[in-house]
C-alpha cells in the first residue's frame, strides 16, 4: 500500500471480477483490512495513512460502517463467481488499527464472520503500537475472537526511535507483551533495521530484546527510503546519512544468527517462526498466491490470479461506496510471462522455496556455483535460497527469469 | 546617401573593371553576418519585408551559433558617381578549423574587410586569417564594428589595428551592422580601394572551384571565379584534374538566391549545376576549363586538408547503426574534409572512426547529426594522428590508440602545432603555466596595443584537442583567443595507457599520453569508472596499464544485498513491475567480459569531469 498506486485496467463498477477469472474454493481465502489512521505520520512511513487534519471530511468513528458496505460488496462479487468460502486469515493492517475502539475491530471480525464464516484455529491479527494498547484492550480483542497481535516495535534505541519518529516508550514493551501473552494472544514483533545513524551495537541491543521477551515470531525489515516521505527529504538535505547496503546486509545476517541461535527459524526473507505452527499463515498466503480481498483504501487485492487496489483517499473510498460503486481504482490480469516472474518471486522468499519448472538447469548450476542457491534442494527440483541468496534474492529471480525467455 | 544601384550590370557581360571582388575576415561574434545583412538590404537585393537575420547562414545549427561554415558567394549590385558595379561578396567561416575553406575563398578575391569588434579588438583566429590575407596579397580594408555599442571604443582598436596592417588609424572604417551607420560608405570603399580583377576574356575557360555545396534537390553546387575566358549555360566542360566531362545544366549568380544567367565573365563569381550528386567530383580546388577547346595549365589548386582530429562516434541506441552510417554519407557529400571508417568498441557497439579538421568540425558535425538526422551519439576522447617505428622497422601511423603496435617500439612522433593565444596581459601569466603544463615551448609575445598580447607557442596537438580550450576559457574568464597552425611533427616518449575492467581491456578509454602523464590519467580515468559502474555479483578490479605493467588500481566490492524487504500488504503488482524494470535496465547493460555495465556510464565516464567544466 506503499507508494502510488499501480497503472491498471479500470474495473467495472460493480466490483465484478474480470472475465475469465473463476475462483478456486480450494484455494484458501484470506481478509486484509486496512485501517488508515494513524496518530502521527512517521518520518519513514509512505503507507497509505492519514492523520485526524488530513481527511477532508472522512470520519474515523464511523470507518466501521463504510468498511462494512465493502464487505457487503466482497460477499455478493466472490458469491456471485461461486468463490465463497470461510476465511483462512483475517489481518488488520494499517496504519493503526488500534487506533479503533476494541470492540470496533471486533465488530469488523463479526461482520466478516456473518457473511464469509471464519475456519476453525484461523488466524486473527491485528497490528498494534506498542503505546497504544493496555491489557484491558487486548483482553477485549481475545474475548472477541482475535489469536495474534503483532507489535510495531521498530527498535530499542532511544535514537533510533527518534530518526524514525516513534513515540513508544520501549521500557514499556515488556509489559504489554507480558499483557498480551496474559490475554491469551500469540505476539509477533515487528523490527527495522538500517535506520539512519543505527550501529551495528545498537541493532543487537533491539535483538537482544527480543530474545529477552521471548517471543515466538518476529519479522525484521529493512529500511526503505521511499520518495516523498520527510526521512527521504532529510537525508537529501544532508540533515542524515544515507542508508548503507552493505551495514544492512551485515544486520541481516547479525539478526539471523541471533534468532536462530535462540530457536527462531527464518521461513520467510524478513520472517522468523519458532515452530511452524506460529508461522504468520496471513503473511505466508501472499508468497504462496493464495486468494485475499482487501479492504479499506488503497488495500490490494488478489482472487485466482486477478489482482485490484482501491483509491487511496479514505474520502473518496468512503463516497464510492455510499454510491455503491466498487471503491476499486484499478486492476490487472497478469500475462503467463508476469505470472511465471511472480511465482518465483513469490515462492523464492520462504523457506520451502519453489518448484524449478521450467527454468533454465544452467542457470539453477550456476545460481548454485556461485552460493546463491541450496544444492541438495536444487538436486529435487527446488529451488530454495541460501543465506546470500535470500540477500541477493531481486538478483536471483531476474537470473532465472532472464534465461526463460 | 549614397545611390542605391539601380541599374545592376547583367552577368556574362559586366566589364571586369566593374567588378570588385571580396570577403569578410571576422572573429565569431564580432558581427560579420549581420554586416552581411544589412549590405543585402542597402544594395536593395533583399527587400525589408524578406529580411531575416543571418540572411546568408543556411544551416539552421550556423544561424543558431551565429557561425558561419560553408562559404557563400552574393553579387551585390553598386553604384559610385553614376557608375554600376558589381560587388562579389564572398563569406568566409571564422574558425581556426575551416582555414581551409578560407583560404579557399580568399583565392577568388581580391580584397578583404577586416572586420573587428569596436569593443573587443582583434582575437587570434581574425589574425591568422588576415596574414592568410596579407599572404594572397589582398587589399585590406580595416573595419570596426559596432560602434553602437556602449563598450565600444574605436580609438583604442583602430590604433590596434593600424599597428597590424599600417596606415593610419583614421583610415580605420566605423560601421555598425545593427543600424547601418558607415555601410554604404565601406562599400564605396571596396569600390574604391579593392583591386578589378584581371583575366583574358579571350583565352580558353579557366574557373576555380571554390565551394562545392550539395543541395538536396539540385545535386552539387559549384561555386566558381572565372579567371579567363567564359562560361555558358549548355556548355560542356571539363574538371582539370580529373578530365570528367559535365553539360552546364544551370549557370548564375546568388542574389542572394540563385538567379540563372547567361554565364560567367572573367572576374565574376557565380555557381553551376551539373547534376553530379557528389562533391567529390566537384573537386575544390579544381580548375574548370572548356571540354572543345581546354585551357593547358590549369590554375594553382588547393591541397586537400589533412584530418588533424580523430574520435570514435557511436550511436547510443546500437540500431542506430545503419541511420548514422547514411548520414554519414550525406554529410559527406557536402563536406569533402569529413573522413570515417566503420570501427568496433566493445564499450560502444558499432560506430565509425571519423577524422576532422580540427575540434569545433568535430562538434558541428557531431551537432549535425544529432540534429538533422535525429541521432543521439556520443564520441570518444579525441585524438591526433601519431607516427610509430617499431624495432623491426616497421611504420605505423595510428590514428586511434587501439592500433597502437603491442611489440617493441623505437620512436612516435607527434603532430605539433604553432600556437596564437590573444589575451588581456592580466593573463599571460596563467597562459603561460597552462602552456607550459601541456609541453609547450615559448616562441615569443607581442604587445597588441596597450593591454593586449599575443602568446606564440609550440605544443604537441594532442595536448590541444583533449580539453586545452575549455581550461583556457576558464583561467582567462573566457577573454582569451586561440588559433593554431600545424608545424610538422616531433619526437615524444609517449606510451597508450590501457583501461582494464576485470582484466578485460575497455577500448573506448585506451588513451596516447605522454609518459609522465600516464600516471594520472590511470588514476583519473580508474576512480571515475569506480564512481560511475554500478556493483557487481562479484568484486571488480579497474587497473590501468601500459602494456602489462599496471599503474593503477581501484575496486569495486560485491553487491551484498539487492532484496526488497517487505512486499507492503500485498502490492505484488508493484514489485513485479519493479524486477521487470530492473530486467528491462540489464537489457541495456553492455558487457566487459562479466561485468554489466551501464552505457551510460561509459558515456559518463567519455564526458569526463562536468564539475570541472562548469567552473567559469
Amino acid at each position: 500500500m506503499a507508494g502510488p498506486l499501480p497503472e491498471g485496467r479500470r474495473p467495472a463498477p460493480d466490483g465484478s471480477l474480470p472475465a475469465g477469472i473463476t475462483p478456486n474454493v480450494a484455494t484458501p481465502l484470506s481478509a486484509d483490512v486496512h485501517v488508515p489512521y494513524c496518530r502521527v505520520r512517521c518520518g519513514y512511513c509512505d503507507f497509505n495513512t492519514y492523520t485526524s487534519d488530513e481527511l477532508r471530511g472522512s470520519r474515523r468513528d464511523t470507518y466501521v460502517e463504510v468498511v462494512a458496505r465493502e464487505i457487503e460488496l466482497a460477499h455478493r462479487v466472490v458469491g456471485e463467481a461461486g468463490g465463497l468460502r470461510p476465511l483462512h486469515t483475517v489481518f488488520f493492517g494499517g496504519g493503526t488499527p488500534t487506533l479503533l475502539p476494541a470492540h470496533e475491530l471486533i465488530a469488523m471480525r463479526e461482520n466478516l464472520a456473518s457473511r464469509f464464516g471464519i475456519s476453525d484455529h484461523a488466524e486473527i491479527t491485528t497490528e498494534a503500537n506498542p503505546d497504544s494498547v493496555d491489557l484491558a484492550y487486548l483482553e477485549e480483542l481475545a474475548a472477541g475472537g482475535f489469536t495474534r497481535v503483532s507489535f510495531g516495535v521498530q527498535s530499542v534505541v532511544p535514537h533510533v526511535l527518534a530518526t524514525l519518529d516513534r513515540t513508544h516508550d520501549p521500557e514499556r514493551v515488556g509489559d504489554v507483551i507480558t499483557a498480551a501473552r496474559s490475554a491469551g494472544l500469540n505476539v509477533s514483533i515487528d523490527l527495522i533495521y538500517g535506520t539512519p545513524g543505527e550501529s551495528l551495537d545498537d541493532w543487537r541491543r533491539s535483538l537482544d530484546a527480543v530474545l529477552e521477551w521471548g517471543v515466538d515470531h518476529v519479522s525484521a525489515y529493512a529500511l526503505i527510503v521511499e520518495e516523498g516521505t520527510a526521512l527521504e527529504r532529510r537525508i537529501r538535505r544532508g540533515e542524515i546519512a544515507a542508508v548503507d547496503d552493505d551495514l544492512h546486509a551485515d544486520m541481516y545476517e547479525m539478526a539471523d544468527d541471533i534468532f536462530a541461535s535462540a530457536g527462531l527459524e527464518w521461513y520467510e526473507i524478513s520472517n522468523w517462526s519458532r515452530t511452524a505452527e506460529t508461522r504468520s499463515q496471513h503473511n505466508l498466503a501472499y508468497w504462496r498466491g493464495h486468494d485475499w480481498w482487501g479492504f479499506g483504501p488503497g488495500a490490494h487485492s488478489h482472487v485466482a490470479g486477478a489482482r485490484w487496489w482501491n483509491v487511496k483517499h479514505p474520502a473518496e473510498y468512503e463516497r464510492l461506496l455510499t454510491s455503491g460503486i466498487t471503491p476499486a481504482a484499478g486492476y490487472e490480469v497478469p500475462t503467463a510471462e508476469e505470472r511465471e516472474l511472480e511465482r518465483l518471486m513469490l515462492g523464492l522468499r520462504v523457506s520451502e522455496g519453489v518448484a524449478a519448472g521450467a527454468v533454465n538447469i544452467a542457470t539453477v548450476t550456476e545460481l548454485v556455483e556461485t552460493g546463491l542457491l541450496n544444492d541438495e534442494a536444487a538436486r529435487t527440483g527446488q529451488l530454495v535460497l541460501t543465506r546470500n541468496g535470500r540477500l541477493r534474492a531481486d538478483e536471483v529471480v531476474r537470473r532465472l527469469v532472464e534465461t526463460s525467455d | 546617401m549614397s545611390p542605391r544601384a539601380r541599374t545592376p550590370l547583367t552577368p556574362a557581360s559586366t566589364d571586369p573593371a566593374k567588378i570588385r571582388n571580396f570577403c569578410i575576415i571576422a572573429h565569431i561574434d564580432h558581427g560579420k553576418s549581420t554586416l552581411a545583412d544589412r549590405m543585402l538590404q542597402i544594395t536593395g537585393i533583399v527587400d525589408d519585408r524578406s529580411m531575416r537575420a543571418q540572411y546568408l547562414d543556411r544551416m539552421d545549427i550556423e544561424r543558431e551559433r551565429g557561425i558561419t561554415i560553408k562559404s557563400q558567394a552574393v553579387r551585390l549590385p553598386w553604384e559610385v558617381d553614376g557608375s554600376a558595379y558589381a560587388l562579389n561578396m564572398i563569406d568566409t567561416p571564422g574558425h581556426v578549423d575551416f582555414t581551409y575553406e578560407v583560404s579557399r575563398s580568399l583565392a577568388a578575391c581580391e580584397g578583404a574587410i577586416l572586420l573587428v569588434d569596436a569593443a573587443q579588438g582583434i582575437e587570434a583566429q581574425t589574425l591568422a586569417n588576415l596574414y592568410l590575407a596579407l599572404d594572397n596579397d589582398l587589399a585590406i580594408i580595416p573595419v570596426l564594428n559596432k560602434i553602437d555599442l556602449p563598450s565600444a571604443d574605436p580609438e583604442k582598436y583602430a590604433k590596434e589595428l593600424a599597428s597590424l596592417i599600417g596606415g593610419s588609424p583614421s583610415d580605420v572604417l566605423r560601421v555598425s551592422g545593427k543600424t547601418g551607420a558607415g555601410v554604404e560608405e565601406l562599400l564605396d570603399r571596396v569600390v574604391e580601394l579593392v583591386p578589378a580583377p584581371q583575366g583574358d576574356p579571350t583565352a580558353p575557360a579557366r574557373a576555380m572551384i571554390f565551394d562545392s555545396v550539395y543541395d538536396a534537390y539540385r545535386g552539387v553546387v559549384t561555386y566558381v571565379r572565372v579567371v579567363d575566358g567564359k562560361l555558358s549555360p549548355r556548355q560542356k566542360i571539363q574538371m582539370m584534374s580529373t578530365r570528367a566531362t559535365h553539360e552546364l545544366l544551370e549557370i548564375g549568380v546568388s542574389s542572394p538566391e540563385p538567379t540563372p544567367s547567361q554565364g560567367l565573365g572573367v572576374g565574376e563569381v557565380g555557381y553551376l549545376i551539373t547534376g553530379v550528386k557528389d562533391v567529390r567530383q566537384s573537386k575544390v580546388g579544381d580548375t574548370v576549363t572548356d571540354q572543345v577547346k581546354p585551357a593547358t595549365i590549369a590554375l594553382d589548386g588547393y591541397t586537400d586538408p589533412k584530418p588533424m582530429v580523430f574520435s570514435g562516434l557511436y550511436p547510443i541506441d546500437g540500431s542506430d547503426y545503419p541511420n548514422l552510417r547514411e548520414a554519414l554519407d550525406k554529410l559527406k557529400l557536402s563536406d569533402a574534409s569529413l573522413n570515417y571508417e566503420p570501427e568496433t568498441s566493445v564499450a560502444l557497439g558499432f560506430g565509425f572512426r571519423c577524422g576532422f579538421l580540427g575540434l569545433l568540425h568535430l562538434e558541428i558535425i557531431t551537432e549535425r547529426l544529432e540534429r538533422e538526422f535525429g541521432l543521439d551519439l556520443i564520441a570518444t576522447a579525441p585524438s591526433v594522428p601519431y607516427a610509430v617505428t617499431t624495432d623491426d622497422g616497421k611504420f605505423i601511423e595510428v590514428t586511434n590508440p587501439s592500433e597502437y603496435p603491442t611489440g617493441k617500439i623505437k620512436s612516435v612522433s607527434e603532430p605539433v602545432v604553432k600556437v596564437a593565444i590573444l589575451a588581456p596581459k592580466d593573463y599571460v601569466g596563467t597562459i603561460m603555466e597552462l602552456c607550459q603544463s601541456r609541453r609547450g615551448i615559448l616562441l615569443g609575445m607581442e604587445y597588441l596595443g596597450e593591454d593586449r598580447v599575443e602568446i606564440r607557442y609550440t605544443m604537441p596537438l594532442g595536448e590541444i584537442v583533449f580539453d586545452f580550450f575549455d581550461h583556457l576559457k576558464s583561467r582567462t574568464q573566457g577573454y582569451a583567443s586561440l588559433d593554431y597552425e600545424p608545424s610538422g611533427e616531433q619526437e615524444a616518449d609517449l606510451v597508450k595507457v590501457d583501461i582494464l575492467l576485470q582484466g578485460e581491456q575497455v577500448d573506448a578509454f585506451s588513451a596516447i599520453v605522454h609518459k609522465e602523464k600516464a600516471y594520472a590519467y590511470g588514476v583519473l580515468m580508474t576512480e571515475r569508472l569506480k564512481k560511475l559502474i554500478p556493483r557487481q555479483q562479484f568484486e571488480v578490479p579497474i587497473q590501468a596499464a601500459i602494456g602489462a605493467r599496471i599503474i593503477a588500481r581501484e575496486s569495486i566490492s560485491a553487491i551484498r544485498k539487492d532484496v526488497l524487504a517487505k512486499c507492503y500488504g500485498g502490492d505484488i503488482t508493484r514489485k513485479r513491475k519493479l524486477l521487470e524494470k530492473q530486467k528491462e535496465g540489464k537489457k541495456r547493460m553492455k558487457m566487459v567480459g562479466r561485468v554489466e555495465v551501464p552505457q551510460e556510464a561509459f558515456i559518463a565516464a567519455l564526458q569526463g569531469d562536468e564539475e570541472a567544466k562548469k567552473k567559469p
